[in-house]
């Protein structure tokens, strides 16, 4: 533990660890002193001038270095001015006034003066009600104005300075927050102040505007009105709104949220999600979102909603009662007897895939987890270990990123990832191309595609990336599929999953493996025992087919076509689908935001999410249907009780052993406190009370024999002479159905590209910003030229989920 | 008296590298960097009681000695932002006597260890950085600048860099900032640069005539320095007088010189020979001295003698204001020159002047009422001590001793 050092504040004694400011220690003995841009994740820059206080030090003799005594105490010696109590560190000793009339004085002259450029426009501005200003203003403020001049300064009410974020030039009280976190947290410099003195003003610096995919966490931390989300401006007032704890379920990180709901005209008197919020797990998320989790919430009220189970009669799809729909596809299921398959995605909780998982351990049929990536058995086995937690990542540490783009992929791992590398953590970057995360790595290994598993295997072998590598105590690798399908992937995760077995880095806090999933949940599904596969369109064709949570017409013309070869498809999902629209039953299910559940992240972590809004139409939760449809071909699964199906799991699969509702419901104190009456000091975040969720167990930690034996992959496709070896990315903001809904978002996600190397592109006569015809393997689709210089010049990057269906390596024809 | 350091006003072309050595130029610092310890040489100039010349005339000896060792490289760096309104000195001496400035910037470097110092201009000095680019380059083709010099392990370069136009760039940490390449912001102290600097390395920041004093001072010893000026503030200065007087200009004597000698004896008296109301010493940043009694005049100028008549010295710009002139003018022009320079950094000071200058504004254009007056010195005084950095602090002296010294002129204008 770091010394700790002793001091008064207001007349009470606060042990805290050196090198605390004394805002903080304050904070933690229950004293706020009142701070803007003071924030407990940004280094201190003392602009604000709120926080002043009387500090005194005990005074030293010059000529013995001792104590001066008075009246057997040190005599305390207090600086003439006021002190910036988020700028001076705690002393032994030290005593702090924050109450006196001096300080008081000093913390009311702070207020006025920033009112004298301040609209008060409160009745108007979206902050109102959670905003630091007003309430330091109510707490601290003069009364009256004296600033008797009616021409206050008027500047720019609505600029844009993305397409997300809005800033009100009039209500920046220019406390550098925003600047701060974009520069020193997110790493994206994108915004700055411009002009000086009273005409200083916050710019984007990018084009386009405000180009991080962290943008929003800025107005959380805002003390003022003046930085406002494009979703949530004049969206409601923050005390109208109630507040629900979930988990976000966009990619695997599992950040945790607040979703602030209310009943809303516009929504015919609904209750609507207006706004999705962070709520703190230091272990997780700490106080931050991504952009893509703030503002793609919105599919969960698309005008598609499935509300009623449907039949199809004569070609066309019909209402039909839950009864009859779940009947109809129970006995096809049964008639199919081993060509029952069902097909389910990560989307889906782990209660949802543990009855499907269960449904077809007890029928003849076969499960099978939709997704591109494989190895998710061995990041059970090796771990990452329970209480990983890259927050405590450091000098130690070694962090391994394989075939990934974090940045792209699971933006607060990247955030993390990073923050543990300024840290002194070991970062080891392996991938193709140049990706964000390089610039903080101790080492950058550059591979051609398909050479994944030997860029991980010579790791092992003798060399100065290596011995780094080794001489960390604690070691993580993250890896995705950058340029990988299913095999390819799978022999990754076992080059990874042996290098940190052989190296006895698994199962342990800090070390093991984990997969950069495309969905939030796929490590749960690997956990209960669900497994990818490379040629889906083979195990589909033919079959009576149970699809939950996918929409593989839409994604793949191959797999379109085995589907239509199907024999039978029932399909459950949220929204109306490509899918959907080829089902001979069709089956209504819950969003995540109607129900309850809890998924597994990434990192192992299981967390619960909570009803926040009521059920759309007749729709179910997917456990529930899956129950009743099993309860039709004789398997009796729970249906009823989500956290009976939890227990049941957690009897069943030894990871999960000991774990309960109740277990994940519980939190533990986190540092910094926010979320509570004084939004000024951690911003609007919400605090955790309903629970930080709990780290499974990995066979390793278990103490289990764990072997890993070594996959090939199959081999890379040779592309002839007039054609690349196109590879699949993955981006962040894609045309996923859980996307697109979020209007907001189209200008990020843009059209279908295809990246070239610049000598490609000259080869083939086309220029940056030209569409190009891209076809293989019976797929034609256009595409727009960007040009990388990074990759190889016989490769082209196809991004996932943008109407180009790649699945995994293949040789395309590129033509003008 | 032969000059010490405006030494071009008595030699000619001394600004030319074979004149300036022909008369002793550059033998201090090869003799130091051959023959002296570095802190031998620290030590000679703490003996010599100089004191900074940038305004705060802080013991340059004692601050050189607080270069952090635990931690390298260090850096030295040249204050040549020059920005205190009436004050003119260091663009004479660079433009005039170069080689002697960067001798002392080059001894300094040796005092302290470091291998790379850095010249900060003020932007509109740029035909003068240019000039002192020609005058390094010869330095190094002659040897005195640049890799192992006289054949020691002692290596030195010297660059210099422009500001873009920011009177708070003349702040010691915005100046490193705005070295760094980012905006011209002060930063929290402490830290202070000689233990976080320069890239966040131990740095000295001394002032450019700090700089031209040491090479006389290594060459004739501590004593003979500390024989010229006062007790409290040893050898000589550049006096920068403007203001309502016959001849303004810049005037190297030493400490203890009277404002009376300074003013009439070599400034020619004050224009219209009208009697003197107030004296601002140290630029815009000054308190306004109240000139009601003759005897003021007979004050000595050194940094503890001026203290005891309610200012300070700071930079030595005096700056003469004569009975034709109303204060509430003065402060006026003061608090709108703090208003354009404020970097908007801290609350109070970004506030603060731009409240004020609406006051003065007002009171000045005869809008304004008593109860103005009294706003506008509460305000002065709420921003008092609450500064991040000097340049707030400062920019209250002029209200504030204004109108508790010269209450009637403000009272004049919000009756008139």
């Amino acid at each position: 533990m770091s010394k700790q050092v002793t001091l008064t504040i207001d007349g009470k004694q606060a042990t805290v660890p050196d090198g605390t400011y004394v805002a903080d220690a304050a904070k933690m003995v229950g004293i706020d002193i009142p701070v803007f841009c003071h924030h407990p994740k940004l280094e201190p820059v003392g602009m604000c001038r709120m926080c002043l206080v009387e500090i005194g030090r005990p005074m030293r003799d010059r000529a013995t270095g001792q104590f001066v005594m008075e009246n057997g105490a040190p005599k305390i010696q207090f600086m003439p001015k006021l002190e910036t109590a988020c700028t001076n560190k705690v002393e032994d000793g030290m005593v702090v006034m924050t109450q006196s009339n001096k300080a008081v004085e000093g913390q009311r002259g702070t207020v006025e003066f920033l009112l004298t450029s301040h609209p008060l426009d409160c009745p108007v501005c979206d902050k109102g009600g959670e905003c630091p200003l007003q309430n330091l203003t109510m707490e601290h403020g003069p009364g009256k104005s004296r600033f008797i001049y009616d021409e206050k300064l008027h500047l720019d009410k609505m600029v844009p300075l993305g397409e997300l974020i809005y800033l009100d030039r009039e209500r920046c009280i220019q406390c550098a927050r925003c600047i701060r976190f974009q520069s020193d947290i997110a790493g994206d410099s994108v915004i700055g102040f411009d002009e000086r003195g009273r005409s200083t003003q916050i710019i984007s610096l990018s084009d386009p505007g405000f180009d991080s995919v962290f943008s929003g966490n800025t107005s959380d931390i805002c003390p003022v009105g003046a930085l406002t989300t494009a979703d949530f401006r004049f969206g409601a007032r923050p005390w109208e709104l109630d507040a629900q704890a979930s988990i976000c379920t966009q990619c695997p990180v599992g950040c945790n949220t607040t979703l602030n709901t209310r009943r809303e005209a516009k929504s015919g008197g609904d209750v609507v999600v207006k706004r999705v919020m962070p709520r703190q797990n230091e272990e997780v998320n700490e106080i931050w979102l991504c952009d893509k989790g703030r503002f793609a919430y919105h599919y969960a009220e698309s005008k598609k909603r499935l509300t009623k189970p449907q039949i199809r009669k004569d070609g066309k799809l019909a209402r039909a009662s839950w009864d009859a729909a779940t009947k109809l596809a129970a006995d096809n299921f049964l008639k199919a007897k081993k060509d029952f398959v069902i097909l389910a995605s990560g989307r889906l909780s782990n209660e949802d895939l543990f009855n499907l998982k269960t449904l077809s351990d007890h029928s003849e049929g076969k499960a099978y987890l939709y997704s591109n990536m494989a190895g998710g058995e061995l990041t059970s086995l090796v771990g990452v270990g329970a209480g990983t937690n890259f927050g405590k990542m450091g000098a130690g540490t070694a962090i391994v990123v394989v075939a990934s783009d974090l940045y792209e992929e699971a933006p607060i791992w990247y955030l993390r990832v990073k923050q543990a590398a300024q840290r002194g953590a070991t970062l080891i970057v392996l991938n193709p191309r140049e990706t964000k995360l390089d610039k903080y790595a101790s080492f950058v290994v550059r591979y051609a595609y398909g050479d994944e598993a030997k860029a991980v295997n010579d790791l092992g072998k003798k060399s100065k990336i290596s011995d780094a590598f080794l001489k960390a105590e604690n070691a993580v690798v993250l890896y995705g599929s950058e340029g990988l399908g299913v095999s390819g992937s799978a022999s990754v995760a076992s080059a990874c999953a042996k290098l940190l077995h052989d190296n006895e880095r698994v199962g342990k806090p800090n070390n093991g493996l984990i997969g950069v999933w495309e969905r939030a949940n796929d490590q749960g599904a690997w956990e209960i025992g669900f497994n990818s596969e490379e040629d889906l369109a083979k195990v589909l064709k033919g079959k009576s087919v149970y699809i939950v949570g996918a929409d593989p017409v839409a994604d793949d013309p191959k797999l379109a076509k085995a589907l239509e070869g199907a024999e039978f498809v029932a399909v459950q999902d949220v929204m109306e689908t490509a899918t959907t629209e080829i089902a001979d039953v069709v089956l209504p299910a819950q969003a995540f935001t109607e129900r309850e559940g809890t998924l597994t992240s990434g990192e192992r972590r299981v967390q619960r999410f909570y009803p926040a809004v009521p059920v759309t139409g007749d729709a179910k939760a997917d456990f529930s249907i899956t129950s009743q449809i099993a309860r039709h071909m004789g398997v009796i699964l729970e249906g009823t009780s989500i956290s009976a199906v939890f227990d049941i799991l957690s009897d069943s699969v030894k990871s999960f052993e000991g774990l309960n509702y109740a277990v994940l419901a519980e939190v533990k104190p986190q540092w910094p406190i926010v979320g509570r009456g004084d939004m000024y000091y951690g911003g609007t975040t919400y605090e955790n009370t309903q629970g930080m969720g709990v780290h499974l167990s990995a066979a390793a930690g278990r103490g289990e024999k764990v072997s890993i034996s070594r996959v090939e992959k199959e081999a890379a496709p040779r592309p002839k002479e007039n054609e690349l070896l196109a590879v699949p990315v993955t981006k962040l903001y894609d045309r996923g159905t859980t996307v697109m809904p979020a209007e907001l978002l189209h200008e990020r996600i843009g059209e279908a590209t295809i990246a070239l190397h610049p000598d490609a592109a000259q080869n083939l006569g086309v220029e940056a910003g030209q569409t190009v015809n891209v076809s293989f393997n019976g797929v034609s689709a256009e595409a727009v030229v960007k040009l990388d210089d990074t990759i190889s010049v016989g490769v082209a990057l196809l991004p996932r989920s943008m109407g180009i269906a790649i699945r995994e390596p293949v040789a395309v024809k590129v033509k003008a | 008296m032969a000059h010490i350091l405006l030494r071009h006003r008595d030699i000619p072309d001394i600004n030319t590298l074979n004149v300036y050595k022909k008369n002793g130029g550059l033998a201090a610092f090869k003799n130091a960097v051959t023959k002296m310890q570095p802190n031998e040489v620290t030590d000679v100039v703490k003996n010599s009681g100089l004191r900074g010349r940038g305004g705060a005339g802080f013991p340059t000896g004692m601050k050189w000695s607080f270069i952090d060792n635990k931690s390298w490289p260090h850096y030295v760096v040249a204050n040549a932002d020059e920005s205190e309104p009436g004050t003119f000195k260091d663009r004479e001496i660079m433009e005039g006597n170069p080689f002697q400035f960067l001798e002392g910037l080059a001894i300094a470097s040796y005092a302290v260890g470091a291998n790379a110092s850095y010249i900060y201009l003020r932007g509109e000095f740029w035909e003068l950085a240019a000039f002192l680019d020609e005058k390094i380059a010869e330095m190094e083709a002659d040897g005195y600048l640049g890799e192992k010099l006289f054949g020691t392990d002692y290596s030195l370069k010297i660059y210099t860099h422009l500001g873009a136009g920011a009177y708070i760039c003349g702040e010691e940490t915005a100046l490193l900032e705005s070295l760094e390449g980012k905006r011209g912001q002060p930063r929290v102290r402490p830290p202070f640069p000689p233990s976080v600097g320069l890239y966040g390395k131990p740095t000295i920041i001394n002032n450019v005539e700090t700089f031209t004093n040491v090479p006389p001072i290594m060459t004739n010893g501590a004593d003979w320095y500390k024989s010229m000026g006062t007790a409290d503030s040893a050898g000589v200065k550049i006096f920068s007088l403007s203001g309502r007087v016959r001849k303004p200009g810049n005037y190297e004597l030493p400490f203890g010189t009277t404002f009376r000698e300074l003013i009439y004896t070599y400034g020619g008296g004050v224009q219209d020979s009208r009697s003197v109301k107030a004296i601002m010493p140290a630029g815009a940043s000054s308190s306004l001295i109240l000139v009601d009694d003759e005897k003021i005049l007979d004050t000595k100028m050194d940094y503890a003698t001026v203290r005891t008549i309610g200012g300070d010295l700071g930079s030595a710009s005096v700056i003469v204001i004569d009975d034709t002139v109303s204060i509430d003018w003065i402060v006026n022009k003061t608090i709108h020159f703090f208003r354009h320079e404020s970097c908007g950094k801290c609350t109070t000071c970004r506030e603060g002047t731009y409240w004020m200058s609406h006051l003065t504004e007002r009171i000045h254009d005869g809008h304004g009422s008593t109860a103005d007056v009294d706003l506008l010195l509460n305000v002065a005084k709420q921003m008092q001590g609450k500064c991040l950095c000097a340049l707030g602090e400062f920019s209250t002296m002029a209200v504030v001793t204004g109108i508790e010294r010269f209450r009637k002129d403000f009272d004049k204008a919000v009756k008139a």
